[in-house]
């Protein structure tokens, strides 16, 4: 229920700064490029290499769109609306590649053939680590709708592809291009797989002009078409997704559709599902697996392999995800309870605000970061960096936040208030016990997300830490594969691990579409 | 029940406080480091084993690090920066944040080597070489001069790493030894006919494997894969550029210690244990790092073809610059 009673200003300012502190990195990044004088920067922003990452970075990011609105949606089809032998295995093996990072996915596809590295090879490790995007929200929509539609449909004289693109594609399209915009936000941020892939991107650049030394004004133009790009796509996602709001009001009858008999189709769909589950989740793992049985050279391995190294990259993997997860839940309650609770403007441009930061790549977080606190005593800290974290993943922790909090009835406060407990006790016996699991919910999400996050890590991670994700990535990047697969399994496996629980815990579908 | 808890929590307190107090007066030093990551740590933990100083290392790209050490001026929490070209210590040198190093370090190494007025000193060389594939190119057709690889002949068959820290040096020697303008020109050639890799790794393994017939590397990335690959799987071979080619530039690696450091003396202690005999001839003999030690009378791995028969260009460490140019031209090619 929302009130559109005054909230308190105590919340107001911590719901404020958290919007401020995702407005930091954005802020920081303009306001390097518009010091570029005039005539520089055109020269920067014209120079044949813009237009190159252009066309590599835009083709990549509608191939894989499109590839994965086909992939997604026939998958979500052929598991809601047929008769396929093992369905619910097939349901969960087309949504569990989400849970492994993509430049674990390219370290696997890269070390099976060196010749991946180009554009066919980008757009099939994106495309297999980001189909689940739109299969998750696809299927979730296909299971709400009202079956009665399609019967209609069929009984009128469609048959199953005409019922299909004139009765159930119209009623997809929200799910279908939310998923596939987020698709599209995901592969203009992704930086760890297409550096393994040698395939020059917009992020992949900005690394390379951070690493020669150059990360002042040609970086930060570079930085802001980036970030104009993303920003653009985020935009038309929110639009989207307000539209799916009202298409979902009213499901109808909550049944099955009668399951459609595959008939002659069934081999080849079933081989189709065998090869696509094999693509993004055979090869990943099995050359994790194969790699573990090899020797890696001392020569060749930057980041050797030690049970005290794996001991120590574990730990700082997990404890950096615990406080990161603590600090972006904490961050987003003050907002989520606002937004759940309460009316206003003013909360209304606080939310949108911290959603920006889904628009925000990683590299341009940490560059930003990096020089805003140089010569502070936060440069190179554990804190900056869990800071960084928090800009990341708020939208995602926020979706939770907002929705257990939302779930959890005022009435019952006020019982608590009118009882004589203080707003505190009120918090701790009351709201915490109703909209804890999703609070815990929220936490995991970002602990996950944590654990395998690349770029930030890579950049601001303290002197001497180590985590899982950045000792794959000194190994990987000098190919050195063998020592890379102790590191790769264990975050593989903790990520694995904690999505599934999660989704045990939660259901899959709620877990990733938010 | 409670004091007693009390007391406890207060003997806890004062044991985590001592335990605070003690780390802190255990000498720790903060490298900065540009070199291979599995050498450097056999070399700080063989340090500590000598010394008791503790060494904690903040590994990145060389020119990436001297930026940053730039940036962070008097309040860089480096003592000590060990890196793999000469141009990026050149830089900081001249702008003035490197402390001398002491003049015995010094002698340790033929001076044409350090920097000549002490701001560092050089501890390890490799020699830029083109890697090639004998199945898809033969020895003789291979180019006398590392500018011919931008003529039309050599379109879609050459490799090379803009963005890793070793070709920079190369394009300041092109720039010294031809002029700017014959340098751009070579990079726009480049820029036709090269593939782009992120580093000297990605070429090498790609000569060897038969993506493309000859690839722009260290000698040190050829020696590393045929360590890993053993030599009856290696596909690649080795040229040398000679009669003083600017392809056969020698790069040097070298330390120096940061002038804000606040641990001089044990920052001093680590660049001079680099240069030292036992450790040079354990670098020059171990399979881990592929570089010709520069103090006297140290034999490098036999990898490498011998020290005195490499015929580099005539360049001396203040020729080659520090990077400033080399990049704009990069960008100016569009390779970056």
């Amino acid at each position: 229920m929302r009130r559109a009673t005054r909230p308190p200003p105590g919340l107001l300012l911590a719901a404020a700064a958290a919007a401020v502190l995702v407005l930091l990195p954005l802020a920081q990044t303009v306001f390097q490029a518009v010091q570029v004088d005039l005539a520089d920067a055109e020269d920067l922003l014209w120079r044949p290499l813009v237009g190159q990452l252009l066309v590599n970075t835009l083709g990549l990011v509608l191939a894989t769109t499109l590839v994965s609105a086909v992939l997604g949606t026939a998958c979500a089809w052929l598991v809601e609306r047929t008769r396929l032998p093992g369905r619910r295995a097939w349901a969960v093996l087309a949504a569990v590649p989400l849970a492994i990072p993509p430049f674990i996915t390219s370290y696997a596809w890269v070390s099976l053939s060196a010749d991946l590295q180009d554009f066919a090879g980008a757009l099939l490790v994106v495309t297999s680590a980001y189909y689940p995007l739109v299969y998750l929200p696809v299927a979730a929509a296909l299971r709400g709708m009202d079956p009665a539609l399609e019967e209609t449909g069929r009984s009128l004289g469609l048959g199953p592809c005409g019922c299909f693109l004139r009765i159930v594609l119209p009623q997809l399209r929200p799910a279908l291009l939310g998923g596939m915009l987020l698709v599209a936000l995901n592969v203009l941020v992704e930086f760890g797989a297409f550096t393994l892939l040698r395939f020059r991107t917009f992020t992949t650049e900005l690394y390379a002009e951070y690493r020669i030394g150059f990360d002042g004004p040609g970086a930060a133009l570079l930085a802001v078409v980036l970030l104009a790009l993303c920003l653009t796509f985020l935009a038309l996602e929110h639009m989207v997704r307000g539209h799916a709001r009202y298409a979902r009001i009213g499901r109808g009858t909550r049944r099955r559709a009668t399951p459609l008999a595959l008939g002659r189709a069934r081999l080849p769909v079933l081989t189709g599902f065998a090869a696509l589950v094999v693509a993004t989740l055979g090869v990943p793992l099995g050359m994790i697996l194969y790699w573990l049985t090899q020797h890696g050279e001392a020569a060749v391995s930057p980041a050797s392999v030690s049970a005290e190294n794996l001991f120590d990259a574990t730990l700082a993997s997990v404890w950096l995800g615990l406080a990161g997860a603590a600090v972006t839940v904490a961050l987003a309650l003050p907002l989520g309870f606002l937004v759940a609770r309460h009316e206003g403007r003013l909360i209304a441009v606080l939310e949108r605000t911290a959603y920006l930061a889904q628009g925000v790549p990683g590299i341009v977080v940490a560059l930003a970061l990096i020089s805003l606190t140089i010569g502070t005593p936060l440069y190179q800290s554990a804190a900056l960096l869990v800071g960084a974290y928090a800009i990341l993943f708020l939208p995602l922790a926020l979706v939770s936040v907002r929705a257990a909090l939302a779930q959890a009835q005022p009435v019952l406060e006020d019982v608590g208030r009118s009882l004589g407990l203080g707003w505190a006790a009120v918090a701790w016996r009351v709201l915490l016990p109703l909209a804890g699991p999703g609070l815990g919910a929220a936490a995991a999400l970002v602990f996950v997300s944590v654990v395998t996050e690349l770029t930030v890590t890579l950049l601001l991670a303290p002197i001497g830490t180590q985590t899982l994700a950045t000792q794959v990535w000194s190994d990987t990047s000098t190919l050195a594969f063998a020592s890379a697969a102790p590191y790769a399994a264990l975050m593989a496996g903790l990520s694995l691990v904690s999505t599934w629980l999660l989704a045990r815990r939660f259901g899959a579908s709620g877990l990733f579409t938010g | 029940m409670l004091t007693n808890q009390y007391r406890r929590l207060a003997m806890l307190g004062c044991l985590l406080l001592g335990a605070a107090a003690g780390r802190a007066n255990a000498e720790t030093l903060t490298l900065y480091s540009a070199q291979h990551e599995q050498m450097v740590n056999s070399l700080t933990e063989a340090f500590t084993k000598q010394t008791g100083i503790k060494v904690r290392v903040h590994t990145g790209e060389a020119p990436e690090i001297a930026n940053q050490i730039a940036k962070e001026g008097n309040a860089s929490p480096a003592d000590v920066y060990f890196t793999e070209n000469s141009p990026e210590l050149t830089l900081l040198d001249k702008k003035g944040l490197l402390a001398k190093v002491t003049p015995a370090t010094l002698a340790q190494v033929p001076a044409k080597y350090s920097a000549a007025d002490g701001g560092w000193v050089g501890v390890l060389a490799r020699e830029d070489v083109l890697a090639f594939n004998p199945g898809m190119v033969k020895e003789s057709q291979l180019p006398a001069s590392l500018l011919d690889l931008a003529g039309p002949d050599w379109k879609g068959r050459v490799a090379i790493a803009p963005s890793d820290a070793d070709f920079l040096p190369l394009v300041n020697a092109v720039a010294v030894l031809k002029g700017k303008p014959a340098a751009l020109a070579w990079l726009k050639g480049l820029r036709e006919n090269a593939q782009i890799f992120d580093d000297d790794e990605g070429v090498v393994a790609a000569v060897d494997r038969g993506s493309v017939a000859v690839g722009v590397i260290n000698s040190y990335y050829w020696a590393r894969l045929r360590t890993e690959e053993g030599p009856a799987k290696l596909h690649s071979q080795i040229h040398h550029f000679a009669n003083a080619d600017v392809g056969g530039l020698i790069n040097v690696s070298g330390a120096a210690v940061l002038k804000s450091s606040q641990r001089q003396a044990a920052a001093q202690r680590f660049v001079a244990f680099l240069v030292s005999k036992p450790v040079q001839d354990a670098l020059g003999k171990g399979n881990v790092d592929f570089e010709y030690p520069l103090a006297a009378g140290v034999a490098p791995n036999p990898l490498l073809k011998p020290f005195d028969q490499l015929q580099p260009p005539a360049l001396s460490m203040q020729d080659l610059g520090d990077d400033q140019d080399a990049a704009r031209l990069l960008r100016q090619a569009g390779l970056i």
